[in-house]
C-alpha cells in the first residue's frame, strides 16, 4: 500500500486584496492584453509571502506557494499551521472548490471533503430528505445512501425524529445526523477540515473513532486539518506544516506538531494600528515578562482611542496555548472602567503568569463596554515565549495528559 | 471499497470545450433530488400552495387583456383575446423564470459551492426542471381556458398539426433560458451590475417579444415605422418560439420551418457558449463572489 493518492507540484494560489470589482473590466483587458502577447499577468507577477500582520504592497496575496508533497494510500495526514498558513486554501483546492493559479494536484480514487457538514441541509424538509440530498450533493448515488441509510440513522442516534423537518432539530442533533451523512462516504480519500468541534464530547469521541476506524481499519487516506494537535496526534500518522502558504515541515505526525509548537509561532512583543476607527479601539499593545519563575507577570501595556463619545469600558486579555485553545482569561478592569479622553489613554495591566510551563503562547485583546457590546476584538495580536520551567520537575514541553500549567502545591503532612 | 480508482488531476484551467456533460450525469440523482427539495419547500412555505402558480397569470391575463386589447385596440390575430394572452403569457413566464432563476444562480449558492464540489450545471438544470412543474400547472389552466372558449362560449379555433412540435418547442424555450441565465450568471460573479440589469431587462424584453402581438402585425408596423428596427422582433428566437406555441395550441400564428430552424441553431449556439463560460467560472468564481 505504498502508492501515491495525492500528489502535489508547484501548487500556488493567488488572492487578491482588497476590494473586487472596481476596475476589474480594465483589469480584466490589460490581462487579457499581456496574454495574447505571450506575457506574464501583469497582476501576479509579484512575489510576497502570506503574512497576514505585516502589510504588503501589492494588492495580490500568494495563499499557497509552490507547495510540492506526496501522501501514500493509505496515510492520515494532518494539515497544521497557523491561522492563514494555507490550510484552508489547500483543502478548497483539493475538494475542487476553487482552482490553484498554477501548479497541479494530481490524484487517484474518489475525493470527499467535508469543509462543512450538513451542506446543502434544508431545513424544511425532513431528516430523511436532507439525508438523501446531503448525500447527493455530497457524491453519493441514490441506492448507495439507501444501502447505508440505517446505519446513518444509527451513528447520528436521531431514529426518533427522522421524519422530523430538521428546523426542529436541536443544534447538536442537527450536526449529528450531518457528520453521519459525511462519515459514510464511500471514498478513497477524504478530506477533513475541523468538523469535529461540533456536538457533545460522547459524539466527538464517536467522531474521533469513526475517523480513525476510516484511515486505519479501512485503509483510506485521510487528509486532516485542525488547529487541535491532541486530535492530530491520535489520528494520523504523518503531518504537513504550513507556513505563510509554504511548506514548513513534512514528517511524522508527532515530529510535525512538535515542529509547529517550537518554531510555528514567532515571537511578537509590540503591535500598532495602523488605521484609527471612530468605535473605541486598542491602538498599541505591548508586553514584557518579568520575574522569575515560578513567578512571571505579564505586564501589557497598552493605549486606547475612541474617535467620539462612548461609555467606559472594560479590557479583557487571554492567553492561548500551542493548541490554540485559551488558558485563561483575565479581566483586570472591571471597576474602574477605562475612560477614553482623546487619544492615547495609556494603561498598564499585569497579569500572573504562575505555573506556566516552557512554549510560546498567544495573546488576545477585547475592549467593550459590557459583555453584549464589544469594541475592539484583536485575536492573537502577540506572541510571547517562556523559556524557563516553573519547576524543576516539569521541563517538557506541552502534552494533552500534562497541560499548560503546573499548579501551585504543596505538601502540608 | 471501490473498485473503480479513477486517476483525476486539478489543475487552473480544463479545455475550453470540455462541457463535463458525463460528469454532470454521474450527479443525475442530486438533479432528481433539488427538483424534488424545490418543489416541496413551495409547498410547506404558503397557504395557498399551487393555487399561486395559477393566480399570476390569470391576473396578468385579465390586465393584458383590458389594456392592450380593449384601450389600445391591439390585434389578437382573430383570436378571443385572453386566449391569445395567455398562451403568450404562459410561454414567456417560463422562459423568462428559467432565465432570472438560473442568472443568479452562482451567487444565491456561493454557501454550498463554497464547501462542496459537484458539477455546477446540475444546479441550473435543476432550475429549469423545477420551473417545469410550475409551467405544467399554467399549461393546465390554459387548456382549461381553451375548453371554456371552445366549448362554452363556441369560439372557432382549431388546434394544428404543429401542436406535435409542442416538446420541442419546450425544449428549446428551456434551453434558451438556460444558456442566457447561465452565461449572465458567469458574468455577475465579477460585474454585480448585470444582476440589475436582469431585473428589469427581462421585462422590457418581453415587449420585445410576441406576447402581446402578433408577430406578423409587429413587423408590419416596424418596417413601416423603424425600418432599421423590425428585424429585432422578426428574428428575435422567442418570438418565433410563441408564435409556434399559439399555432399548435389555436392554430394562428406564423410558423415556417425556416424559422424553426433559425431558433434551433441560435439557440444551440447560446447554449454551448453558456456552458462554456459557466464551467470557465465555476472553477474560482469562489474567490470573487
Amino acid at each position: 500500500m505504498s502508492e501515491i493518492a495525492i500528489k502535489a507540484e508547484n501548487l500556488s494560489k493567488a488572492y487578491q486584496l482588497g476590494d473586487i470589482g472596481t476596475g476589474t473590466i480594465s483589469r480584466d483587458l490589460e490581462r487579457w492584453y499581456a496574454r495574447i502577447r505571450g506575457k506574464e499577468d501583469p497582476f501576479l507577477r509579484i512575489g510576497e509571502t502570506n503574512d497576514r500582520s505585516s502589510k504588503g504592497t501589492s494588492d495580490i496575496v500568494w495563499s499557497l506557494r509552490d507547495l510540492n508533497f506526496e501522501i501514500k494510500q493509505g496515510d492520515a495526514v494532518g494539515v497544521i499551521g497557523r491561522n492563514g498558513a494555507g490550510k484552508s486554501t489547500l483543502l478548497k483546492i483539493l475538494s475542487k472548490v476553487t482552482a490553484p493559479t498554477t501548479g497541479r494536484i494530481t490524484g487517484k480514487g474518489r475525493i470527499a471533503s467535508l469543509l462543512e457538514v450538513g451542506t446543502g441541509f434544508h431545513p424544511e424538509l425532513s431528516g430523511k430528505e436532507n439525508i438523501f440530498l446531503n448525500g447527493a450533493i455530497l457524491g453519493m448515488r441514490k441506492h448507495e445512501i439507501k444501502r447505508k441509510f440505517d446505519e446513518i440513522v444509527d451513528f447520528a442516534g436521531i431514529e426518533r425524529y427522522i421524519d422530523t423537518p430538521v428546523k426542529r432539530y436541536s443544534s447538536g442533533m442537527y450536526v449529528r445526523l450531518a457528520f453521519a451523512v459525511a462519515a459514510h462516504l464511500e471514498s478513497e480519500i477524504l478530506i477533513v477540515d475541523e468538523v469535529l468541534a461540533v456536538g457533545d464530547a460522547e459524539f466527538q469521541k464517536k467522531c474521533l473513532g469513526k475517523m480513525g476506524e476510516v484511515s486505519k481499519g479501512e485503509g483510506r487516506t485521510v487528509l486532516f486539518v485542525s488547529h487541535n494537535m491532541d486530535a492530530v496526534n491520535a489520528l494520523c500518522k504523518s503531518g504537513i506544516v504550513l507556513e505563510n502558504g509554504v511548506v514548513g515541515f513534512i514528517g511524522d505526525a508527532g515530529a510535525s506538531v512538535d515542529y509547529y509548537q517550537s518554531n510555528g509561532a514567532a515571537v511578537k512583543d509590540t503591535w500598532k494600528r495602523e488605521k484609527e476607527t471612530l468605535q473605541p479601539h486598542f491602538s498599541e499593545i505591548s508586553y514584557e515578562i518579568l520575574g522569575k519563575q515560578p513567578e512571571l507577570t505579564l505586564r501589557v501595556s497598552f493605549k486606547t482611542t475612541s474617535g467620539g463619545n462612548f461609555p467606559p469600558a472594560m479590557a479583557v486579555f487571554g492567553i492561548k496555548g500551542s493548541t490554540g485553545g485559551t488558558i485563561m482569561e483575565a479581566i483586570p478592569s472591571i471597576q474602574p472602567y477605562l475612560q477614553f479622553k482623546g487619544k492615547a489613554n495609556h494603561h498598564v495591566c499585569e497579569i500572573e503568569l504562575n505555573g506556566f510551563i516552557p512554549g510560546t503562547y498567544t495573546l488576545y485583546a477585547w475592549l467593550g463596554a459590557s459583555e453584549a457590546e464589544g469594541y475592539d476584538w484583536l485575536d492573537d495580536v502577540l506572541t510571547f515565549e517562556i523559556n524557563d520551567a516553573p519547576t524543576p520537575e516539569r521541563t517538557f514541553p506541552y502534552s494533552p495528559r500534562t497541560g499548560f500549567i503546573v499548579a501551585n502545591a504543596k505538601l502540608i503532612t | 471499497m471501490i473498485k473503480d480508482q479513477e486517476n483525476w488531476e486539478i489543475a487552473p484551467s480544463s479545455s475550453l470545450f470540455d462541457l463535463k456533460l458525463k460528469e454532470a450525469w454521474a450527479y443525475r440523482d442530486l438533479l432528481w433530488l433539488l427538483v424534488r427539495r424545490d418543489f416541496v419547500s413551495f409547498y410547506k412555505q404558503t397557504v395557498l400552495g399551487p393555487l399561486w402558480f395559477f393566480i399570476q397569470p390569470l391576473f396578468t391575463t385579465v390586465i393584458f387583456t383590458f389594456i392592450f386589447k380593449q384601450l389600445a385596440g391591439i390585434s389578437t390575430d382573430g383570436l378571443p383575446g385572453p386566449l391569445f394572452y395567455m398562451a403568450g403569457i404562459t410561454a414567456w413566464n417560463y422562459f423568462a423564470d428559467c432565465l432570472t432563476k438560473t442568472s443568479t444562480v452562482f451567487k444565491d449558492n456561493a454557501s454550498i459551492f463554497g464547501k462542496v464540489y459537484f458539477p455546477r450545471l446540475i444546479m441550473p438544470l435543476s432550475i429549469v426542471l423545477s420551473n417545469l412543474v410550475r409551467f405544467g400547472v399554467q399549461l393546465i389552466l390554459f387548456v382549461m381556458f381553451m375548453a371554456y372558449y371552445y366549448f362554452v362560449r363556441g369560439e372557432s379555433f382549431s388546434p394544428s398539426w404543429a401542436i406535435l412540435l409542442f416538446p420541442y418547442i419546450l425544449l428549446l424555450m428551456a434551453l434558451l433560458g438556460l444558456g442566457l441565465g447561465m452565461l449572465i450568471s458567469a458574468m455577475t460573479t465579477k460585474y454585480r451590475d448585470l444582476s440589475f440589469l436582469v431585473g428589469f431587462g427581462v421585462q422590457l424584453l418581453m415587449y420585445a417579444t410576441a406576447v402581446i402581438y402578433p408577430i406578423t402585425t409587429a413587423v408590419e408596423k416596424a418596417t413601416e415605422k423603424f425600418p432599421r428596427l423590425s428585424w429585432l422582433i422578426e428574428y428575435n428566437p422567442m418570438s418565433i418560439l410563441i408564435e409556434a406555441f399559439r399555432f399548435g395550441f389555436l392554430g394562428k400564428g406564423a410558423f415556417s420551418w425556416a424559422s424553426l430552424g433559425y431558433t434551433s441553431v441560435a439557440t444551440l449556439i447560446v447554449l454551448v457558449v453558456g456552458i462554456v463560460v459557466f464551467n470557465k467560472v465555476e472553477k474560482t468564481f469562489i474567490d470573487t463572489v
